[in-house]
């Protein structure tokens, strides 16, 4: 391609980096090998007719039924109502933690992001117990006050379980938006004689505005694209659950499900291409700042301040509260508390079937690791390359965000089925090297980001002089930038590994038997029968202890910038 | 570069030190609860040394899913759940492989249940259990709610069960949607949907999952659940406060296990349909962890003391009509969900209106209460009514425009949608008329 390359030497002053080159054409390959190709071959069905040309009739469709319009507008308004309520529970917490020293603030920050990673099933049991019709605070109620509230029906309670599950999202990008910003601008405007809300709407608003615009649209993603909440709460009428009804349903081939799937893709796609324009202007704008230092607060107004933190990561760990006690519990039926307890749910998980906790550490060790690999790979190419491309590997990086795990999951069972994969001695789908690249894939978006802010942060300078003084590029990659970005890149792996624990959607399609099985499946296959849900939650437990044990390190790694990890 | 080599190189070692020869084994692609396929597991594996069952646990759709996705060269040899719809799809997709047990093996096992064939007449899939539908309801919670427990499917449209009634979805649930075919065929079909719309009004919720019924139940968030019998039984043996009863018309069906076209390991997947139907593997259903009904009727005599035997037992005997039924599957199952399902709340709302006007008349002060009566009639029917009549809906063009890619569907479900909205937005304005009137 001679053509090609000639423009290429125009454009960059110095020599084509082929070894750059070859990187990004391999992370290309894989990625379109493991995220591009199967999801296009799955919603292909969406876009042809009957003889298999391309067709725009079935989104057409889409919007003539009243039905899904319905769902339309619904899973517009949720995603809105969640971002608001979680905003208001968010942003107070965000500016404690940026702006505020006090005693407990780790634990803040460790609890913080537990309502993120609650396993299905479970959780939906678990808060069915606690404010379920039935559930510990409507009998309490109905006992001493003879009321009951309906916290968990209709589109409401979707609203507000959604709301305590994703509100960490808004906080954890706040809290890094407000650690950023240069506190000389603030002081400035006190000197000034600005002060309490005026300072808040005037400057500091303005300034945390990028962050809490990336978390409000990342918060928006996941709730239009949460499956399990309204599952849970047996609604029906937004598009994720009629998408996994549609498909999912025995013996009917409906092009409808896969309709809904390309319109909640293109819909999760704006909303990232929003967010990331609106977190490149934030970049600039606090291009060079000063030290942020935290107020230590005493007093009344640390009670105040725990109070608050109290209340709000009360109640979104109620369903957490809920798992634990069900772990103990031999029957738990319409009373406020078990009323007979066993440790038989932990002897079971633990000692009759181990199988599950190994595989989950096995998986998402395994899955985390080549995460921080990729994530490393290609946030050094999208910063430090000027390869044409880049925008592609990243679109493609960024796409499973987008992407339900159901359709990846069909799509691979689609693409790897029936031939044997190159030392796999099968079929890659008959291997369970299937789930480790499957979870590798739906939480490489994590560590990319996270990659990329910590390496944003190393000036090119130190990179040049190390070259400078002869250093070759591999040793000034490896003495250098990599332990400039260790932060960066274990709290991505590590938020790889928190997520991946709990993953069902892609893990029931693809475990090719039960033994591997990792816990996620476990509590699927536990909660089929009375005599299990005990053990359900006890594995439940186990995977919030992983969960709350990679989180803590996260924050030991990373401090308080942990958040960026969950940046766009 | 170094970073992409060492994935790669990772990778190939991982796979070959994983990758292992194929043992002697025999897969199976189930549904059921681990109780049930662990203990199988563990009998088989001991009646078998050196035959390995390795287990697929997934819910039935995803396990249809797996097997049509992975037919070109199939992993798994058996397909083991209850509904018997599952089945049909997968043997009229060519997916299943005939087999005849041997003779002494059949023998033991009668042609039919009632009127239901135990066996796949063509061969492709065998009954291992047999299963009745009926209600399962939790004591404290009827209790605390001073209700009796329902006899009949036709107590569900009573009003005083309004709200505590659960149900999971006939279109996730094979043994929901066989529940309702028993009910659409013993009443008929106008009479059917208006009891299931009566029932339906009085759902507190429909589910997606067939567990989530017997699990609202035992956790006390609904008071009654339909569920299919072993759910009630296993319950029952877990020691939660619930019981379990078939009401007199009920229709007792098979679940099945069938052996996967080109099955990689087909001897072994035939040794293990063989112990499932023999006496000793027909006696492990006994076991109160799974809480099953066994195929040989000799057996009971040797099964636990008071343990439902559904070949003596008084059955209602509906003449359950299998064709009719997978027939017209998708279609009653989407109806079921267009005018139930997703319009639950609006269903609940205008029989809660009915119910409210009812009471109102009885305690009837108001002037004008035979007016107010015939407005509630009329409500009553308007929520009731069914879009689409039984000749249409075993129509071989509605039939195969759920089959295929077809603009009939979305029209027909489009249309139905539309009605139901339309009847219970009017049949509550009525009921709510006629409440003001007794007034």
């Amino acid at each position: 391609m001679p053509k090609s390359e000639a423009a290429l030497t125009i454009r960059l002053p110095a020599r084509i980096d082929w070894w750059q080159g070859a990187i990004m054409m391999s992370l290309i390959a894989i990625l379109v090998a493991f995220i591009l190709y199967p999801v296009l071959r799955v919603l292909w069905v969406s876009l042809s007719d009957e003889k298999g040309d391309l067709t725009l009739i079935h989104f057409v469709n889409f919007f003539r039924r009243p039905l899904f319009r319905e769902a339309f507008v619904n899973t517009l308004l949720s995603g809105l109502l969640v971002v608001f309520f979680g905003s208001l529970m968010a942003v107070p917490l965000a500016y404690c933690s940026a702006r505020y020293e006090f005693r407990g603030k780790i634990l803040l920050q460790t609890l913080a992001t537990l309502p993120l990673v609650i396993p299905p099933f479970v959780g939906a049991v678990a808060l069915q117990l606690i404010l379920g019709r039935s559930g510990m605070v409507n009998l309490l109620l109905m006992r001493y006050f003879d009321v009951s509230f309906p916290f968990m029906e209709g589109l409401s309670g979707v609203v507000l379980v959604q709301t305590l599950h994703y509100f960490p999202f808004i906080m954890l990008n706040t809290a890094v938006s407000l650690a950023n910003i240069d506190p000389s601008l603030e002081e400035m405007a006190q000197n000034m004689g600005c002060h309490g809300w005026r300072l808040f709407r005037r400057i500091t608003l303005p300034l945390m505005l990028p962050g809490f615009m990336a978390g409000s649209l990342l918060t928006f993603i996941r709730v239009i694209d949460d499956l399990g909440t309204p599952l849970m709460l047996n609604y029906k009428i937004l598009l994720a659950p009629q998408a996994y009804l549609r498909i999912t349903t025995v013996g009917i081939d409906d092009v409808d499900g896969y309709a809904i799937c390309v319109v909640l893709v293109v819909f999760s796609l704006l909303s990232l291409y929003a967010a990331r324009k609106y977190l490149s202007l934030a970049d600039y704008a606090t291009a060079h700042r000063g030290v942020v230092v935290l107020k230590p607060i005493r007093g009344i107004r640390r009670a105040f301040v725990l109070g608050f933190i109290g209340i709000v990561l009360g109640l979104s760990l109620l369903p957490h509260i809920g798992i634990f006690l069900l772990s103990f519990s031999k029957i738990w039926s319409f009373s406020v508390l078990p009323t007979s307890y066993t440790l038989d749910n932990y002897t079971e998980i633990l000692f009759r079937a181990p199988h599950f906790v190994k595989n989950t550490l096995l998986y998402t060790l395994l899955a985390a690791g080549l995460d921080v690999l990729m994530g490393a790979a290609i946030a050094f190419l999208l910063l430090r390359s000027r390869l044409p491309g880049r925008n592609f590997l990243d679109a493609i990086a960024t796409l499973p965000l987008a992407i339900p795990g159901v359709v990846l999951a069909v799509g691979y069972l689609r693409v790897f089925h029936g031939w044997d994969f190159p030392g796999a001695g099968g079929p890659l789908t008959s291997h369970w090297m299937i789930l480790v690249i499957a979870y590798t894939m739906r939480r490489l978006p994590y560590t990319v980001r996270a990659c990329y802010a910590a390496l944003q942060q190393v000036h090119l300078s130190l990179e040049e002089s190390a070259q400078n003084l002869g250093a070759n590029r591999m040793k000034t990659f490896l003495k250098i930038t990599l332990p400039l970005i260790t932060g960066g890149v274990v709290a991505g792996g590590l938020i790889a590994f928190v997520t991946s624990c709990v993953e069902l959607s892609a893990t029931i399609m693809l475990v090719p038997k039960v033994e591997m099985g990792p816990i996620s499946y476990g509590i699927y296959v536990y909660m089929q029968s009375a005599l299990g849900r005990g053990a359900g939650a006890a594995l439940g437990v186990v995977a919030i202890l992983l969960v709350s044990a990679g989180t803590y390190l996260t924050h030991r790694v990373f401090g308080g910038r942990a958040g960026s990890a969950f940046r766009i | 570069m170094k970073n992409f080599a060492a994935v790669l190189s990772f990778l190939a070692v991982f796979f070959a030190a994983t990758a292992t020869s194929r043992a002697k084994e025999v897969v199976i692609v189930t549904s059921f609860p681990k109780e049930l396929f662990e203990t199988y597991k563990k009998a088989f594996e001991a009646k078998n040394p050196g035959i390995k069952v390795t287990i697929n646990s997934k819910p039935t759709p995803a396990g249809v899913t797996y097997i049509r996705e992975t037919r070109a060269k199939p992993e798994a040899d058996i397909f083991w759940v209850s509904s018997p719809d599952a089945f049909q799809t997968l043997k009229t997709d060519g997916l299943l492989d005939k087999y005849q047990p041997p003779r002494e093996i059949t023998a033991k096992i009668p042609a039919k249940i009632g009127t239901f064939p135990i066996h796949d007449p063509d061969g492709t899939f065998f009954g291992f259990a047999v299963s009745g539908y009926g209600l399962m309801w939790n004591r404290n919670y009827l209790q605390a709610h001073r209700l009796q427990p329902p006899k009949e499917w036709t107590d569900l449209a009573n009003a005083k069960y309004h709200g505590h009634l659960v149900i999971s979805a006939p279109s996730r649930s094979g043994t929901t949607h066989i529940t309702i075919e028993v009910i659409l065929q013993a009443y008929g079909w106008d009479k059917g949907w208006a009891l299931l719309l009566e029932a339906g009004g009085n759902m507190g919720a429909v589910t997606e999952r067939s567990f989530g019924v017997p699990e609202a139940v035992i956790s006390g968030q609904y008071g009654i659940g339909i569920v299919i019998d072993f759910f009630g039984l296993s319950a029952i043996a877990s020691g939660h406060p619930v019981d379990f009863a078939y009401p007199s018309l009920t229709s007792i069906v098979p679940a099945n296990v069938a052996i996967i076209k080109s099955a990689p390991n087909l001897e072994n997947a035939r040794a293990f349909v063989n112990y499932l139907l023999s006496e000793p593997g027909q006696m492990v259903l006994f076991s109160p962890e799974i809480g099953r009904l066994p195929v040989i009727p000799d057996l009971y005599a040797k099964g636990p003391k008071n343990y439902p035997n559904p070949f003596t037992m008084k059955l209602g005997g509906v003449e359950f009509n299998n064709r009719l039924s997978s027939g017209r599957r998708d279609v009653v199952n989407s109806l079921y969900d267009h005018i139930i399902t997703f319009r639950h709340r609006e269903l609940k709302d205008a029989w809660g209106a009915i119910y409210r006007a009812e009471e109102a008349i009885t305690k009837g002060k108001g002037q004008d209460l035979s007016q107010a009566r015939s407005l509630v009639a009329e409500a009553r029917k308007l929520a009731a009514q069914v879009p689409i009549n039984d000749k249409r809906a075993s129509d071989k063009e509605v039939t195969g425009a759920f089959k295929a890619k077809s603009g009939l569907r979305a029209q027909l479900e489009t249309e139905w949608e539309r009605f139901a909205t339309a009847h219970y937005a009017k049949a509550r304005e009525l009921a709510n008329k006629a409440s003001s009137l007794a007034r």
